[in-house]
C-alpha cells in the first residue's frame, strides 16, 4: 500500500477486549455541503469565507421584518447538477419547509429546508475504499435524499465576559444535504465515500469542499448488532472536520459501542461530538431533549418546477434538468476507466492519481508535452516520489508549490540521464523550498548533473571494488546480489551522482572475467 | 370642511397643474387637520418633515409642468405594518414600538417614486391580529361616524386597518394603505364608510408589509371613491423580484368605463345564499336585496348560488391564521432587532421575558395555538386537514366563476362586508377577540382563502346614521370587471364618504 493512502487512514488507539465475533456495525452519513455560489440562498448578499463579521448580511439574512426570501437561481442549478452526477432522480416539484426551532444564530426562529418535496431522490454512489493493508474494493451507498437548504449563523460564546456574540455572516448560505442509507460498514468506507463525493463536487464546481471552512460537514449515523438482528440504537456523530477525522471518528465509535455491549451496558440514542485532539467522541454537554421542529410549508416561496423533458432549454422561469446535464463534466470514475484503458495504468494507480486531482493534472499535462516518456516514468514519479515527498513533510499535494513546468524540466533530465533518480528528488526539495528557480539553473548550482565519464566510472568502480572486498568475494563466487553493495559503494562515493546504470554495466564487465 | 376633499385624485391633480392648489398647502392642510382630528386616534405617527419635503419636490414639478404621475402630490397614509424606510414601523405592538426600517415596502417606494406625500402611519390591531383596531399599544381608533366621539359611546373603526380606514373617512388624506388578511381592509372600510379593496392575491407585492398570514395576507387600497382606488392600485401593482409570490405577468393598468358607458346587460351577478348568516342585521339584508334589485332592474342578470364550504371557511381560516403566526412571530427574540428584555441570565431567558413583554394576549394566543397545532402528532389533523378544506372553498370559488355550464357562470359575487354596521366600543370590547374576528370576518375571510379580489363599497347610512356596505367578489385577476361593477353602483347610490355628522358638527 501507497504511504499516501495510510497517511490519510491513521490508526486508531486500541481499545481493550473488544469482542469481534457476530457483531456487524452500520454506518449512514449525512453531509452538507455549502453550494459555491457568489450569493446567498435566498438573499443577495455575498459568501466569501472569512469576511469580517456581520458584513455579509442581507437584511433577509437577519430576519428583518417584511423581507422575503428570493431564491437563488445558480444554486437550484448547482444542486441538479449535483443530483444527476449521483445519479439522483430529479423531482418535477419540489417545495420549501419551515423548520422551527430557537437559537440566537437562527434569526428567523426556522431554517427553510425542504422537507415533504426534496430537489432529488434515489440516488447512488459507487466508490473505491481504501484500507491499509487490504486491497482496494469498490462499495456502492444509496443516496436517499439531496435537498436545499438553508444554514444558520454563527454563535461566538466569551467565557471570560460571559456573554454570547452572533455572527450572520453564514447565515442564509446555500447547503445542499445529502442522506445517504445505512449502506457502510466501516470508518473507511465512510471516509472513502467523503472523499469520492470531494473529488465529483470539486468536478462540478459546486462547492469547494473546504472542510476546514466548514464547506462541508459530515455527520456520521453509527450502530452495532448481531447478525441476523435488526439495527442498534444509534448514535449520531458530529462535528468531524477532515476526511481523516472521519475514518477515526466512526471507527472509534464503533469500537465504543461494541465495548460498551460487552461490559454489559446500553447503547443510548444520543449525539456525540468529535474530539479530534483526544481522538474520540464525547456525549453532547447539554442533553438534548426531543426536539419537534413543527414543520409547515414555506409560503413565500412558490412550488420549485424543473423542465424533466428531454432536449428541453431553460427558460427565465423554467430550469431544464436536460440541458443542465449537458453541462456534467468527465466524473472521477470515469476518468479512472480512462486511465486504465487510455494510459495503460493499473487500477490502483489510476485511483491515487484521481484521488489527488494536482498529481492527475500534473500527469496528463506531462504527458501531452512529453510523449516520448514512458508513462511509467512519469506516474512512479509522482507517486513515488513527488507524493511521498509531501506527505514526508506534511504537506497537501494541492499546496505544494512546484508547477508542472519544472516537474517537467526535472522528468525531462531525467530520461536524458543527464541527472538520476537521486537528484530529481533533490530538485523537488530545492524547487519546493524556492519555486522560483528553475530546473537547469539548479542542476548547475548543485552540481546534481549524473556522472557519465566512462573514465570517472571506471575510477570509482575500482575504489568500490576496493572497498567492498567482501562482497567482491560473494559476487564472484555466484552470489549475484552482493553487486549491489559494490553498486551501493559507488554511489556512496560519488555523492550519488554516478549514473548507475552505467556503474552496473561497469561493474559487471570489471568483475565477469576474473570470476570465469 | 375643506372644500377640495370632495374632490376625486383626479381632480385634485387637475387643480395641482392649473395652479389652484399646491401639494404644499394640501399637505400642510392634512397635517393640521390629522392634529384636529387627534381624538380619531387614526395615525399613530405623523411624518411632517418627510411629507413636507416630498410636497415641495412635486410642487416643484408641477410648477415645471412635470408631474411624475396621476397621484403627483396626493396625500397618502400607510398602514403601520408596512415598512418605511427610516420612520419607524412598529405594528401597534409594544414588540416592535422602537423598530426603524432600513428599507421602503415596494408598496411605499412605488408609492414615492410616484410622487404621492406620505403623511404618515396609522393605527392598527397589534401585528394585524384583529377586527376592530381596539387592540393597538397606541389605544382604539374611533370611526368618525360615531354618534359621539366622547365617553364610551363611540363606534369601533373596524380593523385591522383602522386607522386607514379613519383616516379617509375623515378626510385627512386621499387614499390609504391597508392590508388584508381575513377582511382587515374590507371590514373597516365597511364601517367607515369607504371604499376598500383587497386585489388578487400576489397582484400587488408583500415585501416590506410585516406578515400576519403570508398565504393570505393582501395589501389594501382605501379610498373615498372607486376611481381613486383604481389610480392607487395602477400605481403599486405588479410583479416584484423581492417577492416570489407576485403574479409575473406584467400588470395592465385598469381603466375604467364611464358610468354612462358601463353595460350590466352582459353582467351575471351571483348572490351566494351561504353569506346569508347567522347574525345578519336586518338593515344589511335590505341593503343587499335592494342592491340585487338594483343590478337585475339595469339589466343584469341575477340569481342564487353557492359556496358549500362557506361555513367551514372561518375555522379553517382560524386554525392556518394561528399556524403562521406561531411561525411569523418565532422572528421575534429580541436579538436583532425589536423589543429586548433587561434579562440576560440567559438565552432562552431573554427570549422568554422579551417575547411575554413585547406581544399582547392575542398575539401569545395564537403563537401558543399555533405551535400546539403544528405538533408532529397535529399536523395532520389540523393544519394538514385545513389546507385540503382550503382547496374546497378555493374551489367553491373557481366553480361558480369558472364553470363550464355557461348557464351556471357568474362574473360577479355580491355578497355582505360586516354583518352589521360599526358596533358600539364597549359592545365590542366585551367579546373575546376569537369572536370578534368568526364574527366580524365571516363574509371576508373567504376570499382571502383563495386568493379572488374582493371590493367593499358604502351603500347607504343605517337608522343610527352609520355606512352600511357590500362586498363584491370576481374571478382572480379580473379587478377590471369588478371595480367596473363597484363604480356603477356607486354611481347609483351617490354614497358621500364625508358627509358625517361628526364631521358636520366641526366645520360649524
Amino acid at each position: 500500500m501507497h504511504y499516501s493512502i495510510i497517511r490519510r487512514l491513521a490508526t486508531q488507539p486500541k481499545l481493550a477486549n473488544v469482542p469481534k465475533r457476530k457483531w456487524k456495525s452500520v454506518v449512514g452519513l449525512e453531509v452538507h455541503a455549502q453550494i459555491a455560489s457568489a450569493s446567498k440562498l435566498f438573499s443577495g448578499s455575498g459568501t466569501s469565507f472569512g469576511a469580517p463579521l456581520n458584513s455579509s448580511v442581507a437584511y433577509f439574512d437577519a430576519s428583518i421584518p417584511g423581507t422575503l426570501p428570493v431564491l437563488n437561481r445558480k444554486c437550484v442549478e448547482s444542486g441538479i447538477k449535483t443530483s444527476l452526477a449521483l445519479g439522483c432522480r430529479v423531482n418535477e416539484v419540489s417545495m420549501f419547509d419551515r423548520k422551527h426551532y430557537f437559537y440566537a444564530d437562527l434569526p428567523n426562529g426556522y431554517q427553510i429546508t425542504q422537507q415533504r418535496a426534496a430537489l432529488a431522490n434515489d440516488g447512488k454512489m459507487t466508490f473505491p475504499v481504501i484500507t491499509p493493508g487490504k486491497k482496494v474494493y469498490y462499495k456502492t451507498a444509496k443516496l436517499l435524499q439531496l435537498q436545499l437548504e438553508q444554514d444558520s449563523g454563527k454563535s461566538l460564546h466569551d467565557d471570560y465576559l460571559k456573554r454570547s456574540l452572533v455572527d450572520l455572516n453564514r447565515a442564509g448560505l446555500p447547503l445542499m444535504e445529502l442522506v445517504f442509507a445505512p449502506d457502510l460498514e466501516t470508518g473507511e468506507e465512510a471516509a472513502s465515500l467523503v472523499k469520492e463525493l470531494i473529488l465529483i463536487l470539486r468536478r462540478l464546481q459546486t462547492c469547494s469542499c473546504k472542510m476546514e471552512e466548514g464547506a462541508l460537514r459530515v455527520d456520521a449515523n453509527i450502530s452495532i448488532h448481531q447478525e441476523g438482528d435488526p439495527l442498534g440504537v444509534r448514535t449520531e456523530v458530529k462535528n468531524i472536520g477532515s476526511v481523516r477525522s472521519i475514518s477515526q471518528a466512526i471507527t472509534y465509535e464503533i469500537n465504543r459501542q461494541l465495548e460498551t455491549v460487552a461490559n454489559g451496558g446500553v447503547i443510548t440514542n444520543e449525539t456525540r461530538n468529535w474530539d479530534a485532539e483526544n481522538r474520540r467522541t464525547v456525549a453532547m454537554r447539554d442533553k438534548e431533549v426531543l426536539q419537534d421542529y413543527r414543520f409547515m410549508p414555506e409560503p413565500n416561496l412558490p412550488p420549485l418546477h424543473v423542465n424533466l423533458k428531454p432536449g428541453s432549454m431553460s427558460t427565465e422561469d423554467l430550469l431544464s434538468v436536460a440541458a443542465l446535464s449537458e453541462e456534467i463534466p468527465e466524473l472521477p470514475e470515469d476518468t479512472r476507466q480512462r486511465l486504465v484503458e487510455q494510459y495503460n495504468l493499473n487500477a490502483e494507480t489510476a485511483i491515487i492519481l484521481v484521488n489527488e486531482p494536482i498529481l492527475l493534472d500534473h500527469f496528463l499535462s506531462i504527458t501531452r508535452s512529453l510523449s516520448d516518456l514512458p508513462n511509467k516514468v512519469i506516474y512512479n514519479f509522482l507517486i513515488n516520489d513527488l507524493l511521498t515527498y509531501c506527505n514526508k513533510l506534511n504537506l497537501d499535494v494541492e499546496d505544494c508549490s512546484i508547477k508542472a513546468d519544472d516537474l517537467k524540466d526535472i522528468l525531462k533530465s531525467l530520461h536524458a540521464e543527464l541527472i538520476n533518480l537521486q537528484a530529481a528528488r533533490q530538485l523537488v526539495d530545492l524547487l519546493n523550498n524556492n519555486p522560483k528557480a528553475k530546473v537547469s539553473e539548479l542542476i548547475e548550482l548543485h552540481n546534481l548533473q549524473q556522472i557519465c565519464s566512462l573514465d570517472e566510472i571506471e575510477n570509482l568502480c575500482q575504489l568500490a571494488i576496493a572497498n567492498q572486498a567482501k562482497a567482491v568475494q560473494q559476487y564472484q563466487k555466484g552470489k549475484a546480489k552482493a553487486l549491489f553493495a559494490i553498486a551501493g559503494e559507488v554511489a556512496k562515493l560519488s555523492s550519488h551522482k554516478a549514473n548507475m546504470k552505467l556503474v552496473v554495466q561497469h561493474l559487471e564487465k570489471l568483475l565477469k572475467p576474473t570470476n570465469k | 370642511m375643506r372644500r377640495h376633499l370632495q374632490w376625486s385624485i383626479k381632480q385634485l391633480i387637475a387643480s395641482y397643474s392649473d395652479g389652484q392648489l399646491s401639494p404644499r398647502r394640501v399637505t400642510e392642510e392634512a397635517l393640521q387637520d390629522a392634529l384636529r382630528w387627534k381624538t380619531l386616534n387614526a395615525f399613530v405617527r405623523l411624518t411632517p418633515e418627510q411629507a413636507a419635503q416630498q410636497a415641495q419636490d412635486s410642487e416643484e414639478r408641477y410648477k415645471l409642468r412635470q408631474p411624475i404621475s396621476d397621484l403627483d402630490g396626493v396625500t397618502i397614509a400607510i398602514k403601520d405594518n408596512f415598512c418605511t424606510k427610516d420612520v419607524h414601523t412598529t405594528c401597534a405592538s409594544r414588540m416592535l414600538q422602537d423598530f426603524v426600517p432600513p428599507y421602503d415596502a415596494t408598496v411605499c417606494s412605488r408609492l414615492k417614486q410616484a410622487g404621492a406625500v406620505i403623511l404618515g402611519k396609522t393605527n392598527m390591531d397589534q401585528f394585524a391580529m384583529g377586527a376592530g383596531t381596539v387592540d393597538s399599544l397606541y389605544g382604539p381608533t374611533k370611526n368618525i361616524w360615531s354618534e359621539d366621539l366622547d365617553k364610551d359611546h363611540w363606534r369601533i373603526a373596524g380593523g385591522s386597518s383602522g386607522g386607514s380606514a379613519s383616516a379617509v373617512a375623515a378626510g385627512l388624506c386621499y387614499a390609504a394603505i391597508g392590508s388584508d388578511t381575513g377582511g382587515s381592509t374590507r371590514n373597516p372600510a365597511s364601517y367607515c364608510g369607504v371604499v376598500g379593496l383587497k386585489p388578487t392575491y400576489g397582484l400587488v407585492s408583500r415585501h416590506g408589509l410585516i406578515p400576519l398570514v403570508n398565504s393570505m395576507d393582501v395589501p389594501g387600497i382605501f379610498a373615498r371613491s372607486v376611481s381613486d382606488c383604481v389610480a392607487i392600485l395602477n400605481t403599486v401593482a405588479g410583479p416584484d423580484k423581492l417577492d416570489s409570490t407576485t403574479i409575473r405577468k406584467p400588470f395592465t393598468r385598469l381603466n375604467l368605463p364611464e358610468v354612462g358607458q358601463i353595460d350590466l346587460s352582459t353582467v351575471r351577478i351571483g348572490i351566494p345564499k351561504e353569506y346569508h348568516c347567522h347574525g345578519l342585521s336586518a338593515e344589511v339584508l335590505e341593503t343587499w336585496s335592494k342592491v340585487a334589485d338594483l343590478l337585475e332592474c339595469s339589466g343584469a342578470s341575477v340569481r342564487q348560488v353557492s359556496l358549500p364550504n362557506t361555513a367551514a371557511s372561518i375555522f379553517v381560516y382560524t386554525i392556518l391564521n394561528q399556524c403562521e403566526v406561531a411561525s411569523n412571530m418565532a422572528r421575534y427574540d429580541g436579538i436583532e432587532y425589536g423589543h429586548r428584555a433587561a434579562d440576560e441570565r440567559s438565552t432562552e431567558q431573554l427570549y422568554a421575558l422579551s417575547r411575554a413583554e413585547g406581544f399582547n394576549e392575542v398575539v401569545k394566543t395564537r403563537i401558543l395555538t399555533g405551535n400546539f397545532l403544528l405538533l408532529k402528532k397535529n399536523y395532520d389533523h389540523y393544519f394538514e386537514k385545513a389546507l385540503r378544506v382550503r382547496r374546497l372553498i378555493a374551489e367553491d370559488f373557481a366553480k361558480v366563476f369558472d364553470s363550464s355550464a355557461k348557464e351556471e357562470r357568474v362574473d360577479i359575487l355580491l355578497t355582505p362586508t360586516t354583518l352589521t354596521e360599526a358596533p358600539l366600543y364597549k359592545d365590542f370590547a366585551s367579546l373575546t377577540n376569537r369572536d370578534q374576528c368568526a364574527v366580524q370576518d365571516f363574509c371576508t375571510q373567504p376570499a382571502n382563502m383563495a386568493g379572488n379580489p374582493a371590493v367593499s363599497i358604502p351603500i347607504r347610512l343605517s337608522r343610527a346614521g352609520l355606512p352600511l356596505s357590500l362586498q363584491l367578489m370576481s374571478n382572480s385577476l379580473n379587478e377590471q370587471l369588478l371595480l367596473t361593477v363597484a363604480r356603477w353602483i356607486e354611481a347609483q347610490v351617490e354614497f358621500d364618504s364625508l358627509e358625517h355628522t361628526q364631521q358636520y358638527k366641526a366645520s360649524l
